[in-house]
């Protein structure tokens, strides 16, 4: 149900919205398809842009997107009024309706990613159709479609298509994070999401969350390998999250900035909402802890001269600290335009309930599957190169 | 006829009289229930454009309205599909605001201030906008918010997938998720009753004849003389929403 608690209101909220209609599985849908945009971009800087040094985390990301992708409608499914009727949103879209084009582009990125994985791992798909008999054994054949050929020939195939589904996946993995910053965005009806900047700003810190889930997972497991991480793959995507993170930021402070000194008549409303509603998510975790440490850190990283264990802890944190950072951002979006009436008289308020279907422990949950079916594909195939530190610690 | 010119018949109602008194009576009977029959001759969509109005000099704040339309409409509790808001200005500019319950049981307090503080007070209901541009109807996936031909904003209650993005779409917030049901609902401007010839339940409870839904196309129509002879305003025209609903009376404060 849609926010059953009756909220504590502040000054004039109209009747229907002191319920908030999108709840935290809005929050969730965003930062997910964030981190599936973000991981791709990173993939792809290897395939398409020649970036060596992500070898070791390329395939890796782009399987990352994939599972994070088959998740991505998780949270949607859980909000719907009506979850039985979810497939109407393909079969009978409104042409006039930012949302219809959802099924368009989830679907056409799916197909990408789905057969873009399919040619990056086709050879270690035939090498376990090859070493293991019985029912498994049939199954990875008919992964590997019963073509159980490799030689130089086929990998310079996989590797063509790879490079052209990585360039023909950045516009549409744009495409799919710019068309959820669209749907606030074109929202007229709240000034808190009602600007072009909005598309801008969710593709920017989906790329940032991606980076950073992934440098995250990449010290994870190469701990729990007890491997030496990779450094220059590591340093490489800290460059990345710092200079993505340091537009991203700049973009959400320079959105607000704008709206501060148009001083529309909305502003005095939205004022409130950043400095009362909205003052510990947004000014102390997004901007503060979220943007202000991590591009300090991630800035002494990058400039000065230091041991590889310190520039570890360095680069852990503040992935982590963006990862909060983003997930603040959703928040503070989604949760925020809702938390202002639309009289710009009042406020409500907002807080997810522990074991509602659309609570917290829910969140978590569709949170976690992902990570989860990671570990899954990697029992299958290994998704990090056999000649990496990382791939050579894989447990048998 | 006999020979002196007279009637033969007795006097008083002959046979023919009677039969002729007899069609008229039944002609008198029937013309009223013929006038309602022509009255409900088949509705034409394409004859309307509806529209609504409120006077807000008028409302004086009983909630009648809101209580037709609960009753009418099965509104779910904690929801509105209709309700009225109090507007206080202070003397010294400051305005407040308030709606309990969305003034289902009226106001039963007063303004918490003394009158002397107390510059004007007045009441705005608000309902669903029926915009001509209506947002919900342009961000809705699935084609379920639809604008009827003859102007109403309609949710097809077997299409909508209840993803609230007319929620979030309307400036004027009169959409809700149905608690138990799931689907969107808002205002249909009584469309049962206005396509039977019939006004809108609050406007057929308000005392003081404060609101009306009206066929904009008949230049004769209540609403069409008093769009005409007053001066009018709409809820946040800047957003381009172009709504059918006036208020006649408007104040800047009111959003």
């Amino acid at each position: 149900m849609h926010g059953e608690a009756i909220s504590e209101l502040m000054g004039f909220v109209f009747p229907n919205e002191q319920h908030v209609t999108w709840t935290v599985m809005i929050v969730l849908y965003p930062y997910i398809t964030g981190l599936v945009a973000g991981a791709f971009i990173v993939s792809s800087l290897y395939h398409l842009f020649g970036q060596e040094s992500l070898k070791p985390v390329a395939r890796f990301a782009l399987v990352s997107s994939f599972a994070f992708l088959l998740f991505a409608t998780m949270p949607l499914l859980l909000h719907l009024g009506l979850p039985t009727r979810a497939f109407n949103i393909m079969i009978t879209p409104s042409s006039s309706s930012a949302m219809a084009g959802f099924g368009i582009v989830y679907l056409t990125y799916m197909a990408i990613v789905v057969v873009e994985v399919w040619f990056s791992m086709r050879e270690e798909i035939v090498g376990r159709a090859l070493a293991t008999t019985g029912v498994l054994g049939f199954l990875f054949k008919a992964l590997a479609l019963f073509d159980l050929r490799v030689d130089e020939r086929t990998r310079a195939l996989d590797h063509r298509v790879v490079r052209f589904l990585a360039g023909l996946g950045i516009p549409v993995a744009c495409f799919l994070h710019g068309y959820v910053g669209f749907l606030f965005g074109s929202i007229k009806a709240n000034p808190w999401w009602s600007t072009p900047m909005m598309f801008i700003i969710f593709l920017l810190s989906a790329i940032v969350s991606g980076i950073a889930v992934l440098i995250l997972l990449f010290y994870v497991i190469s701990w729990v390998r007890r491997v030496e991480v990779d450094a220059p793959c590591v340093q490489t995507m800290a460059n990345f999250l710092w200079g993505f993170m340091i537009i991203d930021v700049a973009l959400e402070l320079m959105q607000i900035l704008s709206i501060a000194y148009q001083q529309m008549a909305e502003w005095e409303a939205l004022q409130i909402l950043i400095e009362d509603k909205l003052f510990w998510s947004h000014v102390v975790i997004q901007l503060l802890i979220g943007s202000l440490v991590p591009f300090l850190l991630l800035g002494l990283n990058s400039l000065v001269k230091l041991r590889q264990r310190t520039r570890n802890v360095l680069i852990f944190s503040s992935s982590v600290l963006l990862l909060i950072q983003v997930l603040a951002m959703r928040w503070n979006v989604v949760i925020g335009g809702q938390l202002m009436s639309k009289s710009f008289r009042g406020y409500t308020s907002y807080m997810p309930g522990l074991w509602d279907h659309e609570g917290l422990i829910v969140a978590v949950v569709v949170f976690t599957v992902p990570f989860l079916l990671l570990r899954f594909f990697d029992f299958m195939v290994p998704l990090f190169p056999s000649d990496s530190a990382i791939g050579k610690g894989r447990p048998s | 006829m006999s020979d002196d010119g007279r009637d033969p018949r007795p006097e008083g109602l002959g046979r023919r009289d009677f039969i002729k008194l007899g069609f008229v009576g039944a002609f008198a009977i029937l013309v009223p229930f013929a006038v309602r029959a022509a009255e409900r001759a088949p509705y034409r969509r394409e004859d309307y454009t509806w529209g609504f109005i409120v006077d807000l000099q008028k409302c004086m704040g009983c909630g009648a309205c809101v209580r037709a339309c609960k009753a009418e409409n099965t509104v779910p509790d904690g929801f509105n599909r209709t309700w009225v808001e109090r507007y206080t200005v202070r003397r010294d500019g400051k305005v407040e605001v308030d709606s309990p319950l969305g003034a289902l049981n009226g106001f039963p307090e007063d303004v918490p201030h003394p009158p002397i503080e107390v510059g004007k007070s007045f009441f705005v209901p608000k309902l669903c906008n029926q915009c001509s541009t209506a947002p919900c109807v342009q961000v809705c996936p699935v084609g379920a918010s639809y604008a009827a031909p003859d102007g109403v904003t309609l949710v097809d209650r077997k299409r909508c997938i209840g993803c609230g993005y007319c929620v979030q779409a309307c400036p004027y917030g009169v959409r809700y998720i149905h608690p138990q049901n799931g689907y969107a609902d808002k205002c249909t401007l009584c469309y049962h009753r206005i396509t039977k010839g019939l006004q809108t339940a609050c406007a057929q409870a308000c005392p003081v004849g404060a609101r009306s839904a009206g066929n904009l196309k008949d230049t004769t129509s209540r609403i069409r003389q008093l769009l005409n002879s007053s001066r009018y305003g709409v809820l946040k025209p800047a957003l381009g929403t172009n709504p059918k609903c006036y208020y006649i009376g408007l104040d800047k404060e009111v959003v």
